[in-house]
């Protein structure tokens, strides 16, 4: 599908950049101020170049907090988009069930990010919570305060309960857009439900899963309020992931310098991946069945 | 046989997703010293204190209409100025496009710790701190960007010889846009609703930090459950599921829009 080549589009565009911009730019160049400034007080600042971005790209305890980080983006997205599809594929088309599916999908998305964490908290306590006594009671012992392995099962199945319906939701509506027409076709070519999924569902859920893809990427290397409500980043340091390590500076120390270096290191690898992904999923499959 | 399969997968699951928050629900019947005595799968006693005293305590009713508020005027703010915006980037080429409509996306790629302190002092400056319009603005930082993208995806999804048609049939823009177009995409619209509803709902950090009393968040209300003499979990617990209650409720009104998705019949 060719684009109308006008450049009277902007128009329509530049409400949008004006109200997003008004947010963006002057704190992030505030950001980008303190990274290479030494602040000890209101107006006693010294000008040191890029010294926070040496030490925060020599900080060990940074790479690690990197690794943990991409290992636990990487299991979600692993886990999610596809658990995501198979939901959005199962959920009912017509009837009651459409609603009450919606919106028992919803349900665990609308409680703020903080609250789900002291949730699995009392979820999983040995003694009074239901996940906790279950698993107990099958005679493992589980603890997600002692052993890091239970701490990451716990992150693992907070995450993914919390946000597969983000992804199943944005799967479902993808589905629904597809016109009838094209099943009508399947239908006629007496296609196998496989070959309706992998070239008629699949191509055009395309924009939406590219978004699912990326909003789970960057929301789940942004974590923070879960995982320091459930873990706080123990046991040790083994769920103490970027941000819990960046508020640590931030706020528990207090060094804005290294912290806002911190901070924009931290948002170009994101940028970077995200603009991989995206490029990715724009170019695979480009040429068929469009 | 094979829809059978399907169809018990999915109860499984809704089953366990909702035990959570069943526990939470069974957690918000029951007062502290209950909750921590003992494991019950179902409150014994059943009381409605926690509720009683969200209902009629104004700091805690009024953090939920004042996250109501701003919300509204976020989603409001979003959908509006993303529709065109949208439009202009799934079926027109001009300079920079590929470009903006990337850069938009960047702004949910920082991390909120270190920009707090320069978007406290930014909305100062503007004389903002503490009202529903600086939360809602500021929330269209990550909303805008995601409305684009999500109504984009569904605009790209509808061919264009459509607008071509109606375009020739004598059409303005505005009446097209409105009377055909947007029928037309309306479960990328209930779509968008809802998660710009929602990201508004649930954002702790910006909410807080731009409000003190006047526009404060329920959010920030729940952390007073918080105190020195430990948890109170079931308020919490009621709060929690108050919580849920609203975005059920646009979820409700948008499932329609959803599910029917697609009707090229219409045109």
């Amino acid at each position: 599908m060719e684009k109308w080549e006008d450049n009277k589009a902007w128009y329509l565009v530049i409400p949008v950049i004006i109200i997003v911009a008004f947010s963006a730019i002057i704190p992030l160049m505030t950001v980008v101020n303190y990274s290479v400034q030494d602040i000890f007080g209101p107006g006693e600042r010294v000008f040191v170049g890029s010294e926070w971005f040496k030490d925060v790209l020599s900080d060990y305890r940074l790479h690690e907090a990197l690794w943990r980080q991409f290992l636990f983006s990487g299991l979600v997205l692993l886990i999610e988009i596809p658990l995501g599809i198979l939901i959005a594929l199962a959920m009912p088309t017509r009837g009651w069930g459409v609603s009450a599916s919606l919106v028992t999908l919803a349900l665990p998305l609308l409680i703020p990010w903080n609250v789900i964490g002291t949730i699995w908290i009392i979820f999983t306590r040995p003694d009074i919570g239901l996940f906790g006594s279950i698993v107990n009671g099958l005679g493992v012992a589980f603890d997600h305060t002692a052993r890091p392995l239970d701490a990451w099962i716990t992150l693992m199945l907070m995450e993914v309960w919390h946000w597969t319906p983000l992804v199943a939701l944005l799967a479902y509506a993808g589905l629904r857009a597809i016109p009838h027409a094209y099943y009508q076709a399947a239908r006629i070519d007496s296609a196998s439900s496989w070959a309706v999924f992998r070239y008629i569902q699949l191509p055009k859920m395309r924009g939406v899963l590219t978004i699912a893809v990326l909003l789970r990427f960057m929301d789940s290397f942004l974590i923070y309020a879960e995982p320091f409500v459930l873990t706080g980043g123990g046991p040790g340091n083994s769920t103490t992931f970027l941000s819990i390590y960046l508020v640590k500076i931030a706020v528990g120390q207090f060094d804005l310098g290294p912290a806002a270096a911190f901070s924009l290191v931290y948002f170009v690898i994101i940028l970077l991946f995200s603009w991989l992904f995206y490029q990715a999923l724009q170019n695979i499959g480009k040429g068929e069945a469009r | 046989m094979k829809i059978k399969a399907k169809t018990i997968g999915l109860a499984v699951y809704f089953g366990l997703l909702l035990l959570p928050i069943y526990w939470m629900l069974n957690m918000s019947l029951r007062t502290n010293a209950n909750i921590l005595g003992s494991f019950a799968l179902y409150p014994h006693h059943l009381t409605f204190d926690n509720y009683l005293k969200i209902f009629t305590d104004k700091s805690w009713y009024m953090g939920y209409v004042n996250s109501i508020t701003y919300v509204s005027i976020n989603t409001a703010i979003s959908l509006s100025t993303a529709l065109p915006a949208a439009y202009a980037f799934s079926r027109f080429h001009f300079l920079g496009d590929k470009h903006v409509f990337f850069w938009l996306l960047t702004n949910r790629m920082a991390p909120a710790a270190v920009f707090l302190l320069p978007f406290f002092q930014l909305y100062s400056t503007f004389d903002l701190i503490d009202t529903h319009i600086a939360v809602a603005l500021a929330h269209c930082l990550f909303n805008v960007p995601l409305a684009v993208w999500i109504l984009e995806g569904f605009m790209s999804g509808v061919p264009r010889e459509i607008d071509e048609t109606a375009f020739i049939d004598g059409y303005s823009f505005p009446r097209f846009f409105i009377t055909i177009f947007v029928p037309l995409i309306r479960a990328g619209i209930g779509v968008t609703a809802f998660f710009c509803f929602m990201f508004s709902w649930v954002e702790l950090l910006l909410a807080r930090t731009l409000t003190t009393t006047n526009a404060k968040p329920i959010a920030a209300t729940m952390t007073r459950t918080v105190s020195a003499t430990g948890l109170d979990w079931g308020l919490l617990a009621a709060a929690g599921i108050l919580t849920i209650v609203p975005g059920a409720l646009v979820i409700w009104f948008v499932r329609n829009h959803l599910a029917k998705g697609f009707a090229l019949g219409r045109v």
